[in-house]
This record gives C-alpha cells, sequence and structure tokens, in this order.
C-alpha cells in the first residue's frame, strides 16, 4: 500500500511539473507572439550565456575530435581505409557530438546559472515584486533567456563542429600520417550540408530545454540558499537527461532513414 | 461595500495543506487612513498584504480592493487592478541588475510611453520624497539597509498608487533609521493623499502613525480600533502584546 502511494504521489508530481513546464512554454510562446520582447536584456544574455561559453565549448570539442580521430585512425590505418578517418570525424561531430556535447556542456555552466539567478531572485522576494509591479516574470526573464540560447547554441555548435573537426584532422596528420587533403576530401563526401542543418535543429531543440528547465527551476525555487541548491542541480541533472533523450529521439527522426 | 472602506478581507481561510495561516478572518482598511497590522511572528501579517496585491488567492472567502473582488480573477486583470496598488517588500526586492534609478522608474517604464527625461523627472521627484538624492546610479548592494528600504518606498510610490502596503518596514533598523522611515511614510501619506497598510513589530512607530490598529492572532483579527483604543484596549491579549509580557493567553 505504501509503495502505491509513493508510485501515486510520484506520478502526480511528475505531472506537476509536466504541466508547469508547458504552462511556461505556453506563456512565453504568447509573449513571441504578441511581439513582447525585452531587445536589450537579449543581447546581454545573448553575451553572458553565449560568449561566456564559448572558450569552454571550443576546449570540449576540441579533445573530443582529437580523441574520435586518435581512436579511428589507429584502426582505420591498420585496416587500411585511412582515408574514411575525416568522414569518421566530421560525422560523428556534425550529427552526433557537436550539438550534444555543446548542449551539455551549455547545460552545466548556463542552465545552472539561469536557475540559480532566478532562484535567487524568488527567495529575495524580486519575483513578487515584478508581478506586484505588474510585470511578467516570463517576459521578463524567461523570454530573453530562452531568445539568447537558441540564437547562441546554434552558433557555438557550428563553432564546436569546426574546431572538433580541425583536432580530429590534426591528430590524423600528426598520428597516422593521414594527409589534410585526404581528410577533408572524406569529410565532405560523408556529410552533406542537410546533416549539418538537421544538428543545428537538434541545437535549437536543446537550447528550449536548457532554457525552460533552468527557468522553471529557478522560479519553483523554495526554501532559501539551500532551495537555490538544489534548483541549480535539478536544473542540470533534468536538463543533461533530457538532452540525452531527445538527442536519441531526433536522431531516430532525422537520421533513421538514412 | 461602505465607501469609505477601501479595501476587505471577507471571511478569509488560507491554507497550505495542513497548514492554516488565516482561518476566517474580516479586516477592513478604512479609506485615506493608515492601518497597522500587528502580530506575533509568522502569524500571517505578511500574508494579508500579498492577498490585498493580489499575489496570492485565499483558500476562501474573498479579498476587496477599491470594490474589486481579488479572488478568481484573471492575471491580465490583475496586473491593472495592481496598478492602484503598490507593495513596498521587507527587503525592499529591488532587482540586483538595475541601478536604483532604473529600479524606481521600471513601472513607469513598462506601463506607460512617457519620454525618459520625463521618467527621470518622476523618479528623482521619488528619491527625493524619500530623502535619497544622487544615488540614481547606485547599485542596491551599495546601500545601506535603511536606504534600501526607502529606495524599495520609492518605487512603490512612483505610479502615486491609492493603496501602499508596507511590509515590516522597520525591522531590524536602529532607532533613528526607524524614525525617519516613519517619518517618511507619514509624509507620504500625505503627499500620495492615499490609504496605507503597514506590518510592524515597532509599537513606537505604530502608535505614531496608525490612524487604526488591527491584532492577528491565529490566523483571525482578534482586536480592531482607532490606535488610542487599542492603546488603551482590555483585551487580555493585546494588553500582553503591547506590554511584552511572558505571563497571558499568548502561548510563549
Amino acid at each position: 500500500m505504501r509503495l502505491l502511494e509513493r508510485f501515486g504521489e510520484g506520478t502526480i508530481a511528475f505531472l506537476e511539473y509536466l504541466g508547469g513546464i508547458f504552462s511556461l512554454v505556453g506563456e512565453s510562446i504568447r509573449s513571441l507572439v504578441h511581439a513582447q520582447i525585452r531587445y536589450a536584456e537579449t543581447f546581454v544574455q545573448s553575451y553572458e550565456l553565449g560568449l561566456g561559453s564559448l572558450l569552454i565549448v571550443l576546449l570540449t570539442s576540441l579533445f573530443t575530435g582529437m580523441v574520435i580521430s586518435l581512436e579511428s585512425a589507429q584502426q582505420a590505418v591498420q585496416f587500411g581505409i585511412g582515408s574514411l578517418v575525416g568522414g569518421a570525424v566530421t560525422y560523428t561531430s556534425v550529427r552526433e557530438l557537436g550539438p550534444m556535447l555543446t548542449a551539455v556542456v551549455v547545460a552545466g555552466r548556463v542552465g545552472s546559472a539561469i536557475a540559480a539567478e532566478i532562484g535567487s531572485m524568488v527567495v529575495t522576494e524580486q519575483i513578487d515584486a515584478l508581478r506586484s509591479m505588474g510585470l511578467s516574470p516570463v517576459r521578463f526573464l524567461v523570454v530573453p533567456r530562452l531568445l539568447a540560447l537558441a540564437f547562441m547554441l546554434p552558433l557555438l555548435t557550428i563553432f564546436a563542429d569546426i574546431i572538433s573537426i580541425v583536432g580530429g584532422m590534426w591528430i590524423a596528420q600528426a598520428y597516422a600520417h593521414i594527409n589534410p587533403a585526404t581528410f577533408i576530401s572524406s569529410a565532405r563526401q560523408a556529410v552533406g550540408f542537410d546533416d549539418v542543418v538537421k544538428g543545428l535543429v537538434k541545437a535549437l531543440v536543446f537550447a528550449c530545454i536548457i532554457a525552460f528547465v533552468g527557468c522553471y527551476q529557478g522560479l519553483s525555487t523554495r526554501g532559501g540558499a539551500a532551495g537555490v541548491g538544489r534548483a541549480t542541480t535539478s536544473a542540470v541533472v533534468i536538463s543533461i537527461i533530457l538532452i540525452f533523450g531527445t538527442n536519441f529521439i531526433m536522431s531516430y527522426l532525422l537520421f533513421g532513414a538514412h | 461595500m461602505d465607501a469609505s472602506i477601501y479595501a476587505r478581507l471577507d471571511d478569509v481561510t488560507l491554507s497550505f495543506g495542513e497548514h492554516v495561516i488565516l482561518k476566517n478572518c474580516n479586516l477592513d482598511i478604512v479609506r485615506g487612513a493608515i492601518t497597522c497590522i500587528v502580530g506575533l511572528s509568522g502569524a500571517g501579517k505578511s500574508t494579508i498584504l500579498r492577498l490585498l496585491d493580489g499575489l496570492i488567492e485565499p483558500s476562501s472567502g474573498h479579498v476587496y480592493v477599491d470594490g474589486h473582488d481579488l479572488c478568481h480573477t484573471p492575471e491580465r486583470k490583475l496586473v491593472d487592478l495592481r496598478q492602484k496598488t503598490s507593495l513596498a517588500f521587507q527587503f525592499a526586492a529591488l532587482l540586483d541588475s538595475l541601478t536604483i534609478g532604473e529600479n524606481v522608474g521600471l513601472p513607469l517604464r513598462e506601463h506607460t510611453a512617457l519620454p525618459d527625461e520625463k521618467i527621470r523627472h518622476i523618479v528623482d521627484d521619488a528619491l527625493e520624497s524619500v530623502g535619497l538624492r544622487h544615488i540614481y546610479d547606485s547599485l542596491p548592494n551599495e546601500l545601506s539597509g535603511g536606504m534600501l528600504k526607502r529606495a524599495g518606498f520609492a518605487r512603490a510610490i512612483v505610479t502615486r498608487p491609492e493603496l501602499v502596503l508596507y511590509d515590516e518596514p522597520t525591522t531590524g533598523l536602529d532607532p533613528i533609521v526607524t524614525n525617519l522611515i516613519t517619518d517618511t511614510i507619514l509624509r507620504l501619506r500625505e503627499k500620495l493623499d492615499g490609504t496605507a497598510v503597514v506590518i510592524s513589530h515597532d509599537l513606537h512607530s505604530i502608535f505614531r502613525m496608525a490612524d487604526y490598529v488591527a491584532m492577528l492572532f491565529e490566523g483571525a483579527i482578534i482586536a480592531y480600533g482607532p490606535r488610542e483604543e487599542i492603546r488603551t484596549s482590555t483585551n487580555p491579549f493585546v494588553q500582553q502584546f503591547l506590554t511584552g509580557s511572558e505571563v497571558g493567553p499568548i502561548p510563549v
């Protein structure tokens, strides 16, 4: 009986969470449709959330491209197909690791920052103050962060793809003596423009996940400093799980037919 | 509703789960007067301000402000009604990322089409009326507690609301700043010619500024009347609260 109660409570909590997120999405869409956008704040958020993440995204992607190249070049050269390494690195980076790793890094850095900032505003009554002044916290806080991430995450993903391929090409040449021209030729054969676009579509969806989960966790913060800590941790954990799950579904839908 | 009553809590009950905060609470806020609400910490005094500002809804009962029932009112309608009401928060609740001037001018920027120069003029006037000059460009974290509270007052009055709600304006301040804050509230009432509700524990300050005093105990108003009536009340709860005695009907 107790197990059943817990299951019921868990189900209700999950449905409440889902309802809260959908309500946030709905209100954000309404703000966007009515063009209630704070452009200056969106620009500031784009700078802080996007540009601030550039270095860590570049470093992560560089080493990821290098390690894919290192592993695949060793095997490929042994089997006499070293000319295909460029394709393997580019294919993996553009379609999967570029968008996903960038999103995971940004979820860790930005999702947590969003939840912490908004959570602190909740516990210091700043959100109540906004509502008391007749201002919507969604229009004031959520929409600028959503737009900033929706714009910056695909952009960061492009940089991540490029640096990952460059890193892979460098290791392929240094470690397996694969000519850069061969590497690039293989990459161009393996990946088309539509693959790049689909990767960016993934990035756009991941941006929405990070923004909505971070903002929702922040807005539903309860219980002072400890609550802010819980909101921050939950924002990162939930975002990353959703990113991995959504990545699988989107890969199936976008690339499954190939 | 009687025209002399600006706001009313009508048989309001508010509970979160099994925790009952207000129980069949009734309170009239007289138009043009300062009503102070006193009571033990955690009695639900700040909750009454949030109900009057439409930030929360009662579990049952009704909250009327200037004749409008705030209960079951859509958020968009509440946004309009909140133009008549302002809440000065206990810790000011100014937005960290904005300067004092931007904070105070925020309601005007968002709700009016006034030009920047006009907004600047109104904000300067609001800051002046709370005794704060030359802090337009300061950030909230650069101000003392008393200055922050007064900056919060400036934001609360900048739209010239009909009802100003002050949540513990003197808590945690030294006697000199407490006097300054009390004077400011009295001066703002004169300036706005409006109604005010003040939550406070500072009896000296309360009996200086209140026209009416209400005492909240166990979720209900147990005493209400003009300040002199409350000061001389024989109600044992009121007496114990005013004298600060540990002996009496209020459990310690």
